[in-house]
């Protein structure tokens, strides 16, 4: 069928007789009905690209409020020429990823030998790392090796991570820190 | 992928081994089915009989770590049976190349062996040349010393009695499996292959995908529609992080880490670009600086300067024949040689072989910083399992970031293809995206070196171009743009005037003086004067699958490469049904061209319509210096021709095949936690990790979800009901999985999907647990099945040996 999915929405219009037409029978009952013409009438619907594995699967988050509110579904994005619609149960689950109050919220801080973190402020966290490198760095930076060649690093500091970013932040990661002289930098791909 | 996961309902026989498609890449099944519907036939080759295995044509079982000698096999009866495909191998593969006399293999080794440092001197795996310095050639295939008669001799040792006394495979099995997959060799048929870790986690990882690949070209399967070496890609942008080069050695678009013998930017292009004395090789490598100098331009802006080369060595080099990857970073961390580490979105206390070595490794830093959405075994190990926080030094800062749906940018599939995300809703509390949290880093970092007179070779940090932000935060347009480069002044190319500040429209437009820009020449042609190409949207209508306007594909949107390997040599599809690229001789006004997916390459094909050679064209496979693709690799660390090796810890006192029991040049560790355990009575077993559908990688982001949880509560151990008898263990019965070099709880899981082999005239049982699982949560979901695995991997690579090692199960 060439018809996408927001074409065939115009088409039939998102009301219950558009999800009698769907498919979805004459008897639909009509709380079910009346929940999907909700999430298309007041939710913001973006498109994304599944975050699990290499796949690459479409999927439509709707957020409620014109988008400042949080996401209330996500489902698979019928238009995408990859999956159709279907996702596997991971990618079905993706809003519990998102919505989930287990989420790491405010940046913690664990002190040498301390037993527990504490919640302290991004500004704090970030001059305290920025501090840090600066220290190793200068501290153990080699601007030739033993056979006196100019190698302009440091051997102290490694960094990890991460195919689980997108790829304009990758990019900055190598980025930052080649310009800081690192060498060991690597991630999942090597796993 | 050289091809993509839509492309696969056009084959005609899809192997499925090294990996559970069905279970990991699930959606990858909606086009295997397609292929099936179509007629296609799927085998499943696999130690356990997976959900993969459950829908396939035919399975065959084997022994973990034995890949090579299985598809050594297929080799000998491809040429035994002459079911390779003569014309293409002949015409586009080094299958008639000369190799020099001086070659050779003998008892498991390759000439050039230097058992003291344990690795090769490859100069006599060289192709002879004449006397223009173009490689020798019979494309009759008969001279003794070319490259098909070698690799005939070479695996005249693999044969089904030998291969099935290895693998555990019974030989009619083999058989079958060889009989249906060399049927793809006639011309106008395809194979394909779909691997993931279960090939590239050994310590042959690298020959195992190489030997397949061999078996691609002899067949005719790569470059066409339905064919190709797929390698289904377990996280959604590691493509993508892979293209972006954070690895050790290598730069943005697989551009090579200088090395400390090359103090200059001429001495780094010059070495870094292969030669070709062959007027019809492409070479396309060729282009080497245009890229590195694009990308420094990239790096420092205005600040790379001719007069300063273009700030090449204000970045780091690495020492020459050093490696820095994974494995030697724990093994230094464990040595206390870092005093800060960063972890970004990765759990390497639970996902890193040997996890014990590691996590111990954490103990010796003086800071770490780790960015995830949650708690993890990373950024906690100091209160985990063994540990006393007391004793433990390393500050730790813990970052919150943002999920996917939190912010806007790209990522890369398995198939190459870049495809734009955009953001939902905000991230939660106070969590950041990670773009923010290194642009704010940044800042700090530039601020500090700027300010501090003494600070140490501050120049790449001030001069680091940095102003990807809008209205202060970070700006995924500004990068995106970037990676695919600007015009730097106005330049006249080909009639066409391009304006300082325009996007560049193709990598093909780049230049190595200075007057391009482009953070990733891979991806130059993604972010053009036409837009944002990942935000594509349109569907394909007709056609076999290529989606050539939806979202973007490097290179230069090609969707399937090598592909002017699909049609002969005056350009007429292989395959008639499904075809890639064709010729039209009336095409562009009659001058002609190709139709289809964008060629590799525009050239027209070798031969004009009247027969005579074309001296416009090029050979097909454009990235190699001679143009043909490699069925002898003598750029290889373990040999020109792969041959079977045991994994570092197996169940055989002796490799059937040689007295090499292990890969000769495989790297190991020798701290007192690297320990490696063969024929061990008490470790019996072989072990294997692997995943299932609803838990990813670490389980990180999926432990802590009640779906995904109540799906998977904790980690099992499967075994075959033969093993379980005989160590008195019942299906559900808690057990303890023990290696050297560490131990877990698991409920034992019991069925008929493992089965004991017979193996050189013995029963080897195999047991396999998912790596999904870690002490931080759930609290009674078990630990990581990486305690057990051992720090060593493929010597090309560096990437660990997890798929086979040794254990012993027994009841708790």
């Amino acid at each position: 069928m060439n018809v996408t999915r927001r074409d065939f929405f115009k088409i039939t219009g998102a009301s219950a007789a558009g999800a009698a037409i769907l498919g979805l029978g004459l008897d639909l009952k009509p709380l079910k009905s009346h929940a999907q013409t909700l999430k298309l009438r007041f939710a913001k619907e973006t498109t994304t690209i599944c975050c699990y594995c290499g796949v690459g699967c479409g999927l439509i988050c709707s957020t409620g409020e014109a988008g400042a509110g949080k996401i209330i579904n996500i489902e698979g994005d019928p238009d995408h020429p990859i999956n159709e619609g279907s996702l596997c149960a991971k990618g079905a689950a993706l809003s519990q990823l998102v919505n989930n109050d287990s989420r790491l919220t405010t940046p913690m801080y664990r002190a040498p030998y301390s037993t527990e973190w504490q919640k302290v402020s991004w500004d704090w966290a970030l001059w305290t790392i920025a501090k840090r490198i600066k220290k190793t760095r200068d501290e153990s930076f080699e601007q030739k090796n033993a056979k006196g060649q100019v190698v302009n690093r440091t051997t102290a500091i490694a960094n990890v991570g991460s195919a689980a970013l997108d790829n304009e932040e990758c990019w900055l990661i190598q980025g930052l820190m080649r310009s800081l002289g690192l060498v060991y930098i690597e991630h999942q791909a090597r796993i | 992928m050289t091809n993509h996961w839509i492309d696969l309902k056009n084959s005609d026989c899809i192997l499925i081994m090294g990996s559970n498609a069905a279970a990991n890449h699930p959606i990858s099944f909606k086009w295997v089915t397609e292929a099936m519907k179509r007629g296609g036939k799927l085998i499943s080759v696999d130690p356990r009989f997976t959900q993969t295995s459950s829908k396939a044509d035919f399975y065959a079982a084997l022994r973990s770590g034995t890949d090579i000698a299985f598809l050594g096999g297929m080799i000998k009866y491809i040429l035994d049976n002459n079911k390779y495909f003569t014309e293409y191998v002949a015409e586009y593969t080094n299958a008639g190349f000369i190799i020099a006399d001086a070659f050779a293999f003998n008892d498991g080794l390759f000439s050039g062996y230097d058992s003291k440092g344990r690795k090769y001197d490859k100069s006599t795996w060289a192709f002879v040349k004449d006397e223009k310095g173009i490689p020798k050639k019979d494309r009759s295939l008969q001279d003794p010393h070319c490259v098909l008669q070698l690799l005939k001799k070479h695996y005249s040792r693999y044969d089904l009695d030998t291969v099935s006394t290895i693998t555990g495979t019974p030989k009619q099995d083999l058989q079958t499996v060889y009989e249906m997959y060399a049927s793809t060799g006639q011309p106008g048929k395809a194979g394909t292959i779909m691997y993931a870790m279960g090939w590239t986690q050994h310590t042959v990882g690298v020959q195992n995908i190489r030997t397949m690949a061999m078996i691609q070209l002899l067949l005719g399967n790569m470059g066409v529609a339905g064919g190709g070496v797929n390698a289904l890609r377990g996280e959604s942008n590691v493509q993508g992080s892979t293209d972006q080069c954070i690895l050790f050695h290598i730069w943005p678009g697989y551009l090579k880490t200088p090395k400390a013998s090359q103090p200059t930017l001429a001495v780094y292009n010059e070495q870094s670009t292969p030669k070709t004395s062959d007027p019809l090789s492409a070479n396309w490598w060729g282009n080497y600086s245009k890229y590195s100098v694009s990308l420094l331009k990239s790096f420092f802006g205005d600040k790379a300067t001719k007069e300063n080369d273009f700030g090449f060595n204000w970045l780091p080099k690495i020492d020459d024949g050093k490696t820095y990857s994974w494995l030697d970073i724990f093994d230094a961390m464990y040595k206390g040689q870092f005093k800060g580490f960063f972890a970004w979105g990765q759990n390497p206390a639970a996902s890193g072989a040997n996890a014990n070595k590691n996590r111990t490794a954490m103990t010796k830093l003086d800071w770490m910083v780790n960015v995830n959405i949650f708690d993890n075994e990373t950024g906690s190990f100091w209160k985990g399992p063994g540990m006393d926080p007391k004793k433990i030094k390393t500050e730790v800062f813990m970052l919150p970031c943002s999920v996917s749906v939190e912010k806007e940018g790209s990522i890369t599939n398995s198939g190459r293809w870049m495809q734009w995300r955009y953001k939902a809703a905000n991230p939660p509390g106070q969590a950041w995206s990670d773009g923010d949290i290194l642009i704010q880093l940044g800042k700090k970092l530039k601020y500090l070196y700027k300010q501090d007179k003494d600070a140490v070779f501050p120049e790449p940090i001030v001069n680091l171009k940095w102003d990807y932000t809008k209205h202060g935060e970070f700006d995924a347009h500004a990068m995106a743009k970037e990676i695919n480069g600007y015009f730097l002044k106005d330049v006249t190319i080909k009639g066409t005037l391009y304006k300082k500040g325009d996007l560049v429209p193709s990598f093909a437009f780049l230049q190595n003086d200075g007057s391009t820009s482009s953070a990733n020449w891979l991806y130059c042609n993604s972010y053009t004067g036409k837009g944002n190409m990942a935000a594509r949207r349109e569907r394909e209508k007709s056609g076999i699958g290529l989606n050539l306007g939806w979202a973007w594909c490097w290179p230069v949107n090609r969707r399937i490469i090598y592909n002017r390997a699909s049609v002969d040599k005056y350009g007429k599809p292989w395959d008639k049904e499904r075809p890639v690229v064709a010729w039209d001789p009336n095409a562009g006004g009659g001058k002609g061209g190709w139709v289809g997916d964008v060629p590799d390459g525009g050239w027209p094909p070798m031969l004009k319509a009247d027969g005579t050679p074309n001296p416009a064209t090029k050979y097909p496979f454009i990235m190699k210096p001679e143009g043909h693709a490699h069925i002898f690799g003598p750029g290889m660390a373990d040999g020109p021709f792969p041959e079977h090796y045991e994994p570092m810890e197996c169940p055989v006192e002796k490799n059937f095949l040689s007295s090499q029991r292990v890969n000769p040049v495989a790297p190991t560790y020798g701290t007192e936690m690297d320990i490696y355990k063969s024929c061990d009575p008490k470790f019996p077993f072989v072990g294997t990790t692997y995943r299932v559908c609803e838990h990813w990688q670490t389980g990180v982001m999926t432990r802590w979800q009640p779906w995904l949880l109540e799906a998977q509560p904790q980690v099992f151990v499967e075994m075959s009901q033969e093993l379980a008898k005989m160590r008195g263990i019942k299906n559900g019965d808690k057990v303890i999985v023990e290696s050297g070099r560490g131990k877990l709880e698991a409920v034992a899981m019991v069925t008929i999907r493992f089965r004991p082999f017979e193996i050189q005239g013995t029963t080897v049982h195999e047991v396999g647990l998912p790596w999904h699982f870690g002490w931080v949560h759930p609290k009674d979901g078990g630990e990581s099945a990486n305690v057990l695995t051992p720090s060593t991997g493929d010597p090309n690579t560096r990437i660990p040996e997890t798929k086979a090692f040794m254990v012993n199960v027994r009841k708790a």
